[in-house]
């Protein structure tokens, strides 16, 4: 029994928070994180 | 010039790139030198130094924590400064953990030879090394989370998530798996034993493969793909979902090493399962680096640092694919102990590991030196043919003959269920595919010898600077979440 609830508790949690990190509030934090890696060369051309 | 507390502290990174090449051909060379002598037994000239079973461990060290370890360490280290706008947390602990790693691999390519080991595969090392490696190892950690606890921008790249993950994995699974009693200064016994031994074996060889060879190198492409294509990663959500949903399924994963054999059948089951469900982040990851070229494919033809990253990416795709598969247990019973396994671990080993290796460290040298490229990018293109085309000869030869091993070992008569073929003549039928084995090793090692070469013309050229770089300013963060 145990074993099972913790199981849908985790797989709700997977689902959970996907649908968080989807959340059309997220977009602008995640596009501006995506673009770390380029940084340096943002600084370069400027 | 800009000061040192303004720029970034690369001379570890070079160092550690150099070695990466270093290592890369020796232990491609002693690869080949056991492939040949699979082909030709006496090629061990009797040498007990020189035999096959003292030779491939040290090929798998070689490649595995000497290789691909000083690419990790070099880029985890370059990574984790340029998306943290920091400089590294210390000089002298970086020095201190070029030098001791380096030190490990000497012990290791000391003692192996000498038929010194644990037996362990992949943790042959003896119990002396095996304490070298943690203090190293903790050390990495301390400079690792400590450049990215005192970071200029708030979030932490992904890239750093899954460097993290390896840091700490590899810490627990070496400490965990290497408890013994020594019995001298290079024997000891492990406290495990039996089938218990056999599962900490495999728990720690397997996440060996899942967090050394995979995650971090994962770390790796969240960098150096978009770095090389000019563009964000394709979606920095799903790489978020990657990496939880990799580092949750991949621990328990282990026993599909170890199937049909006295390991209790629910545990081998539950490995066959999660071996499964790995397909769904490991796939899911690679089409979320593949797609990072998305409205850039053409930069393919003309860039063979991406077809490097790119390509690695495929072979991570096919090589993740096909593990989940062999460890099925019906697969299984056909596929283990042949070769077709061999073909399997160097289709990841060289294709996906040393592929993406390869293409960062020709991404990230001309910026280690301030350089606009490397020295050739026409040899570049040379190494990359050669190489895929000796893995492509490789992983084929292996899976054709292990398929064969497979079913020639399987093979019973109807009529009373004796066996059809003996071992010998499964091994007769298999020794043409250990030469073919052997020209795809040739191949792959010379274009390592052609990186050697353009590395090596890299730093000799007139433009070669290793000037400070100066640090990306905190303001940059103020966008992040």
């Amino acid at each position: 029994m145990l074993p099972g609830l913790i199981t849908a508790a985790l797989l709700l949690l997977f689902v959970g928070g996907c649908i968080w990190l989807w959340l059309p509030s997220h977009k602008p934090a995640m596009d501006a994180a995506a673009q770390m890696p380029l940084d340096d060369d943002k600084e370069e051309t400027a | 010039m800009v000061g040192v507390e303004g720029s970034y502290s690369d001379k570890v990174i070079r160092q550690f790139a150099v070695m990466t090449v270093v290592w890369g051909v020796v232990g491609m060379l002693v690869g080949v030198i056991i492939a040949a002598q699979l082909y030709w037994p006496g090629l061990d000239f009797d040498i007990p130094w020189l035999s096959y079973g003292r030779l491939r461990p040290l090929h798998t060290n070689a490649v595995i924590f000497a290789f691909g370890g000083s690419a990790l360490f070099a880029t985890s280290l370059y990574t984790v400064q340029r998306t943290c706008h920091v400089r590294l947390l210390s000089d002298k602990l970086a020095s201190f953990i070029f030098w001791g790693w380096q030190l490990v691999i000497v012990a290791a390519a000391i003692t192996l030879p000498l038929g010194l080991t644990q037996g362990k595969e992949y943790a042959e090392l003896e119990w002396p090394i095996d304490i070298l490696i943690t203090i190293v190892w903790v050390a990495y950690g301390v400079l690792f989370f400590g450049t990215i606890a005192k970071r200029k921008v708030k979030h932490i790249y992904v890239a750093n998530w899954f460097y993290g993950a390896y840091i700490i994995t590899i810490a627990l699974l070496h400490i965990v798996n290497n408890i013994a009693i020594p019995a001298g200064w290079f024997k000891s016994y492990s406290v495990y034993s039996g089938s218990v031994d056999a599962m900490v074996q495999w728990w720690y060889g397997h996440n060996a493969v899942g967090f050394f060879l995979t995650t971090a190198f994962l770390g790796m492409m969240y960098y150096f793909v978009p770095k090389q294509a000019g563009r964000p990663i394709y979606s920095y959500r799903l790489s978020i979902v990657h990496f939880w949903a990799l580092i949750a399924v991949y621990m328990w994963a282990g026993p599909h090493h170890l199937q049909y054999t006295a390991l209790p059948d629910w545990a081998q089951s539950l490995g066959m399962v999660f071996s499964l469900v790995l397909l769904a982040p490991s796939w899911g990851g690679a089409i979320n680096g593949i797609l990072t070229l998305s409205g850039v494919w053409y930069k393919l033809r003309t860039d063979p640092i991406l077809k490097f990253l790119i390509v690695s990416l495929s072979f991570y795709m096919m090589s993740t694919f096909e593990g989940p598969m062999m460890s099925i247990k019906t697969v299984n019973s056909l596929s283990h102990y042949t070769d077709w396994t061999i073909g399997h671990v160097h289709s990841g080993a060289l294709g996906w590991v040393a592929m993406i290796s390869i293409g960062s460290i020709y991404a990230m040298l001309p910026r280690l030196l301030n350089l606009p490229k490397m020295y050739s990018t026409k040899l570049i293109d040379t190494h990359f043919w050669l190489h895929t085309i000796g893995l492509v000869v490789y992983i084929a030869s292996m899976w054709i003959a292990g398929v064969m091993q497979g079913l020639m070992w399987r093979a019973t008569d109807p009529e009373n269920g004796t066996l059809v073929y003996s071992f010998v003549e499964a091994l007769n039928a298999t020794k043409p595919y250990y030469l073919f084995r052997l020209g795809g090793g040739l191949i792959v090692l010379s274009g390592m010898l052609v990186m050697g070469w353009n590395v090596y013309k890299t730093f000799r050229m007139k433009a070669v600077s290793t000037a400070p770089q100066p640090l990306l300013p905190p303001d940059a963060a103020d966008a992040r979440a």
